[in-house]
């Protein structure tokens, strides 16, 4: 075996405590309870083996990481440890008291989640009153300057708002806008019938960012569409590869090669409770399974685009055909392409209606519940 | 960030970078980066000795100059203000 390259990122999901309820929700369908979540001084461990390992970016998410009352402390730890780090937050809980500590223990940047352009359908989608806290959250990162990013998670309640959430996004002093086509296992697959768009809906919002860019010119603003993978026929180059640039450390201090790898049963992830980082990178099985191409079967082990998408996302193959080593059913190659196809192609189905039918309600999340 | 919106360098430019980026040395790579809010760009050549000048104190002058002195013949004055002028339009150098 090569040495594998060194992680350039790490996620770290400081805890799955939330007030908000979202129902695509990107954490496990079993939550980490706040008993379980590793310590400061075990988070600041933490931070100095990652930099050790060559990681020079931090995510620091969750949940909700501001109701982690040391959050300035870890922050601290990850800036010593020579760690760029950035908040992720629902903006619930961020004061200017809170930022201005923040900030003095060395945050660099700050990216907020925004459910819609329209207070009450942002709140209705979240589910919890937080659009207030987000308006007042941006203004707070604008003042204290701070570059603010921020990630809309798109589906068929949304899609139809786009221009109004990009310009929500301009108002609010944002240097970038990353509109994630949301992505279909762990909470949102439970959601699925109620967040699947349209095919129409998808080319309006196509549509949207391209005037944008245009008007834009890029000078201001940085745009990101992250694709719909079930609609565009082709896979997404998950994560850069498994465990190939980044690694997600979850509240309990389980070593993830992505955040929706806990999903997959048989995987037996390290924790940094009992392996050092580096042997967790190089060494565990988890991080070792899907690295590289010689687990690859037909068609991917051949396929040109392998270099490309790597097989696409373990954690989506396993989801709908129960097997992390097929190809992603996303590929238009795969053998499971069908099971795609069923949901997203054609009058009758899912996607095929326009306008959209209303979502028949979500399965939103409580933790704890 | 990048493109035709950008307006050219005002008269008397004291570049600096900007605050959402940190430049800085990786030991484990020994490479030099600039870290961004969702990207890392490796630093080839010369550009962190460039970059590192850029303290918002000193003009685009004094930062050629500087360059000049430390590397005696090479194309500095034609190819510094150009390679600032690219950082400027990434929104990576104000």
């Amino acid at each position: 075996m090569t040495a594998a390259p060194r992680p350039w990122a790490l996620l770290a999901e400081l805890t799955h405590g939330c007030p908000l309820h979202c129902p695509y929700c990107s954490n496990p369908l079993e939550l980490v309870r706040r008993s379980r979540e590793l310590t400061t001084a075990e988070w600041a461990e933490v931070m100095r083996q990652a930099g050790e390992l060559g990681v020079v970016h931090t995510h620091l998410s969750g949940g909700e990481p501001l109701l982690r009352g040391d959050l300035a402390e870890i922050v601290t730890a990850a800036e010593s440890a020579g760690i760029y780090t950035q908040l992720v937050t629902s903006g619930v809980g961020l004061d200017r008291a809170r930022l201005a500590t923040l900030t003095a223990a060395g945050l660099r940047s700050v990216q907020l989640s925004l459910q819609h352009a329209d207070p009450a359908a942002s709140d209705r989608i979240a589910g919890h009153r937080s659009y207030a806290a987000k308006e007042r959250a941006a203004a707070l990162v604008r003042a204290a300057g701070l570059p603010l990013g921020i990630n809309v998670v798109l589906h068929r309640d949304n899609l139809d708002a786009l221009d109004a959430i990009i310009r929500r996004g301009l108002d609010w002093g944002a240097d970038r806008i990353e509109l994630a086509n949301t992505q279909f296992y762990g909470w949102a697959l439970r959601n699925r019938d109620a967040l699947l768009p349209t095919r129409d809906q998808l080319a309006r919002a196509r549509d949207t960012v391209q005037r944008w860019r245009d008007r834009l010119g890029g000078g201001a603003l940085d745009l990101v569409w992250v694709v719909p993978d079930y609609f565009d026929g082709v896979a997404k180059p998950c994560m850069g590869g498994w465990g190939a640039v980044s690694l997600t450390v979850a509240p309990d201090g389980t070593v993830l090669p992505c955040p929706a790898a806990a999903s997959l049963p048989d995987l037996d992830p390290p924790t940094v409770r009992d392996h050092p980082l580096e042997w967790i990178w190089d060494h565990s099985g988890a991080f070792n399974r899907y690295r590289g191409e010689e687990w690859m079967r037909e068609p991917c082990r051949t396929c040109p685009r392998r270099a490309e998408d790597f097989g696409g996302c373990r954690c989506q193959a396993y989801a709908l055909t129960g097997d992390a080593a097929r190809t992603d059913p996303a590929c238009a190659l795969s053998p499971d392409h069908a099971v795609i196809r069923a949901l997203t192609t054609g009058p009758g189905h899912p996607a095929g209606a326009d306008p959209p039918a209303p979502t028949g309600g979500y399965a939103y999340r409580k933790p704890g519940g | 960030m990048t493109g035709p919106g950008t307006p050219p360098a005002p008269a008397g430019w004291r570049p600096a970078l900007s605050r959402a980026v940190s430049l800085r040395h990786d030991r484990v790579r020994d490479a030099d980066l600039l870290v961004l809010p969702e990207r890392v760009v490796v630093l080839r050549g010369s550009a962190a000795k460039i970059l590192r000048l850029c303290d918002g104190d000193r003009d685009l002058e004094a930062i050629v100059a500087e360059l000049q002195s430390r590397f005696p013949g090479a194309p500095v004055a034609e190819d510094v203000p150009a390679f600032l002028d690219r950082m400027r339009t990434q929104g990576w150098v104000r």
